[in-house]
């Protein structure tokens, strides 16, 4: 009897840390919305990915559709080479989409949006996007601005004389 | 000056001489393991001293801690007006760090102590030479089912801690703080990944189990069989241990976290 009841409480015991460990892993990490990286592969090309990191979200309509998958140099065109995988039940993206990164919030991470083009021909594995547009980078837009803001400054004083 | 340098060296003799008997009787321990399978019983009566007893102590510090963690990232966190990610916080912080880390302080405390006193006693009752009279490898029956059932039983507890945890700060934080059940989990699933965040707390809760409970069972085995001696003994296996797990902590932390 003594034995029995040891063996029950220790039986309980691994049956609640297992829980526990099911509890981490459904409830609180991301397992659930993994996707487990079951799709087809694109590849689009950009000029510059800004912090753009594996692992980030491709959305379409705000919805996400991916994962990036990877991300490599390409020495030829000095362009970023982004792979991303899409859920395979998303098998009826236009071929002519376009791709943009954006950020989210002010200073979130990045992901990719996918905006549909007007082709009939769908996205399959292999394909590749080729429209895209660069990450905005902060540090260029506030130059950009500086730069027009000094150009504004200097026009009315040379016009004058 | 050579007696000084005589004793410096005695010194670093006896602490070179004392880690090769931890790492024998490690291998001895280990050794043990295909006599130990056959009869699981050994095992569950251990299982039950370490593992089930420690579980009352690791709830109630694992909800505590959780509290905590949301009360204080609740007040840090609404200042930036991001209180919606306190789950993120309570979470990543208990899986990674606090889980393993304090319950493997806490198991030392627990139940290293007590099996580095119980094996003291029998050393200094002679209770192991007697088991070596009867022709039985003390350290096959007594201390091999001991160390896999601390092995066994850290992850568990740590994740029970964690689990714990992130249910008390959802208490905290959603309850009484306001923040807002739906995003506490969403955000927390979004950024918690099951690799990288919670099989790497699992590994680190093992590390610890393995050391601390070979430490503890070290210590008891190696200790002067009177009274005074199984008193240091059980004292310098909650202060190894506690440093060891703090020590492998960082190490861990730094090869799977840092980049």
């Amino acid at each position: 009897m003594q034995i029995r009841s040891v063996e029950i409480t220790v039986g309980a015991f691994m049956a609640a840390g297992i829980v526990a460990l099911f509890f981490l892993a459904l409830q609180v990490s991301n397992l659930s919305s993994l996707g487990n990286g079951d799709g087809f592969k694109i590849t689009a090309r950009f000029d510059n990915i800004g912090g753009l990191k594996v692992k980030a979200p491709v959305n379409m309509a705000g919805v996400r559709v991916g994962r990036v998958s990877d991300i490599r140099f390409d020495g030829q065109s000095y362009e970023a080479l982004v792979t991303m995988t899409i859920e395979r039940q998303y098998n009826t993206i236009p071929d002519d989409t376009f791709a943009k990164i954006y950020t989210a919030g002010l200073l979130g991470e990045q992901y990719i949006g996918l905006e549909a083009g007007g082709s009939s021909d769908y996205l399959s594995e292999g394909s590749e996007l080729a429209m895209t547009q660069s990450a905005l980078v902060l540090e260029e837009i506030i130059g950009q601005f500086l730069f027009n803001k000094a150009g504004e400054g200097v026009k009315p004083e040379g016009e004058t004389p | 000056m050579l007696d000084q340098l005589a004793r410096l060296g005695r010194s670093g003799l006896d602490y070179l001489a004392s880690v090769g008997r931890a790492h024998l009787l490690l291998l001895r321990i280990l050794q043990g393991l295909s006599d130990m399978l056959p009869r699981p019983r050994l095992l569950i009566q251990q299982l039950f001293s370490v593992g089930v007893l420690s579980v009352m102590i690791i709830v109630v510090s694992g909800l505590f801690v959780g509290m905590v963690l949301g009360l204080q990232g609740h007040y840090v966190l609404s200042k930036f007006g991001a209180a919606e990610t306190l789950g993120v916080m309570v979470a990543a912080s208990l899986v990674r760090e606090l889980g393993p880390v304090v319950t493997a302080l806490l198991f030392a405390g627990r139940a290293g102590s007590a099996l580095t006193a119980e094996i003291g006693l029998m050393k200094a009752t002679e209770q192991l030479s007697g088991l070596e009279m009867m022709a039985v490898d003390p350290i096959k029956r007594v201390l091999t089912p001991r160390f896999f059932a601390g092995f066994i039983a850290m992850p568990l507890l740590a994740a029970l801690f964690s689990a714990i945890g992130v249910v008390g700060g959802h208490l905290v934080g959603v309850g009484l703080l306001g923040v807002d059940s739906g995003a506490y989990w969403s955000q927390m699933q979004a950024t918690i990944d099951l690799h990288e965040d919670i099989f790497n707390g699992v590994i680190k809760s093992l590390v610890f189990g393995f050391t601390c409970t070979w430490i503890a069972l070290y210590q008891g085995y190696d200790s002067l069989p009177t009274s005074a001696g199984v008193s240091r003994a059980t004292t310098r296996t909650v202060v190894h241990s506690a440093l060891a797990v703090l020590g492998l902590d960082f190490i861990l932390t730094a090869l799977m976290f840092g980049e």
